[in-house]
């Protein structure tokens, strides 16, 4: 079984080592193959799983930072309601996880000269403008429906789209193939026939 | 109010790592994930898919040693409907997920920042209405926590081989037929 495990542990790294060897010359600068990406997100996963009993999951840390906000601006309020009796927000695993994708991200972005500070990007603009008000309230909105979204179903494109569907969980699979049916089509309506 | 320690470190490296993967495979980046959705790029089919190939095979190798646990959520179809299309259509409008847009927070997105702010209130508006959308889920068709596995009553272990092995296939038909160079060069 132990050997069994070792193969497990090299194969995304072979993989990897096959892939980059194909496509080394497309991959300058910052970006990694997909492939090398998505089998160290997997094994990331395996990894959480064994050491921290956690699939890898974002969307739980909004629900938990909202009742952080809550509790300031009505403590009481905040305590009262049931989702939170359920599961109080906590400075928990989840919570420390986003926090420090930031911190991932951002030094994933120095290392590879990527750091944007920016409001628009090149297709945003084309599309709609260079109006940093429309692209702010836009994403706003956009926030706010995902969020809901993602706490009705009971995850995100992390906690359903790699974890669930990986433990082959059903309610998961099809909560991807709806997140792509929404997506496909706001995406498509957007920005090809509105 | 503060979990055990070293769960908060576990959480602190997994983060890092996560962080940095999102943003070296490109998807902590609008034209990547609205490309998916316009179906002229497809980077975060191709992680994902990877993802899960491999994860799959070594969460269920942990199961089967009795190292991990399986953690799966409620399959309640009109949660996983209506939260799903609502999360899509969200997902599209703001360009981001939950995950990448804190990946892409990193970046220094300013953009990014702003749809966060929005997930606090989306996420807020939740545990807000949940007394009272509770009820009306409840009534609904739910199949509890459910694998597929379970829900069949099969083994686990052919179905985790049979979705790598199937995922291979198509991310190699993909592969030939959308080479990564077709997709865009961020």
């Amino acid at each position: 079984m132990n050997r069994l495990l070792l193969a497990l542990c090299l194969m995304p790294a072979l993989a990897s080592a096959a892939d980059f060897g194909v496509d080394a010359r497309n991959y300058s600068g910052g970006a990694w193959s997909p492939y090398v990406v998505g089998a160290g997100i997997g094994v990331l996963s395996w990894l959480t799983f064994y050491f921290a009993d956690k699939p890898i999951g974002a969307s739980s840390f909004y629900a938990t930072v909202a009742g952080f906000i809550g509790k300031l601006v009505a403590r009481k309020h905040t305590q009262s309601l049931e989702h939170y009796q359920t599961e109080p927000p906590a400075v928990d695993y989840g919570f420390v996880f986003v926090i420090c994708t930031i911190l991932g991200g951002f030094i994933a972005a120095w290392t590879g000269g990527e750091i944007r500070n920016e409001w628009l990007h090149p297709m945003w603009v084309e599309r709609f403008g260079n109006s940093i008000a429309l692209r702010g309230v836009i994403g706003f909105i956009g926030g706010v429906l995902m969020a809901f979204g993602a706490r009705l179903a009971g995850g995100c494109t992390s906690g359903h789209g790699i974890s669930g569907t990986l433990q082959l969980n059903a309610g998961s699979w099809l909560t991807v193939i709806f997140i792509f049916i929404g997506g496909i089509a706001a995406a498509m309506l957007l920005f090809t026939y509105l | 109010m503060f979990e055990e320690p070293l769960k908060l470190v576990l959480g602190l490296i997994s983060g890092i790592l996560f962080g940095v993967l999102l943003q070296k495979g490109q998807v902590a980046k609008f034209q990547k994930l609205m490309g998916q959705f316009l179906l002229k790029d497809f980077t975060v089919v191709k992680i994902m898919t990877t993802a899960i190939a491999v994860g799959t095979l070594g969460v269920h190798a942990l199961v089967a040693l009795g190292v991990a646990e399986i953690h799966v959520q409620t399959a309640s179809l009109a949660r996983v409907i209506v939260g799903g299309v609502l999360f899509g259509t969200g997902l599209a409008i703001f360009g981001l997920c939950p995950g990448t847009s804190v990946a892409a927070c990193g970046e220094g997105r300013r953009d990014a920042m702003i749809g966060v702010l929005g997930m606090f209130v989306g996420a807020g508006v939740y545990v807000a209405s949940y007394e009272a959308l509770e009820p009306l889920f409840r009534s609904m068709a739910d199949y509890g926590k459910v694998t597929l596995p379970e829900f069949t009553g099969t083994a686990p272990w052919p179905w985790a081989g049979a979705l790598a092995v199937v995922i291979a296939i198509a991310l190699a038909l993909l592969e030939r037929a959308h080479p990564k160079r077709l997709d865009a060069k961020l």
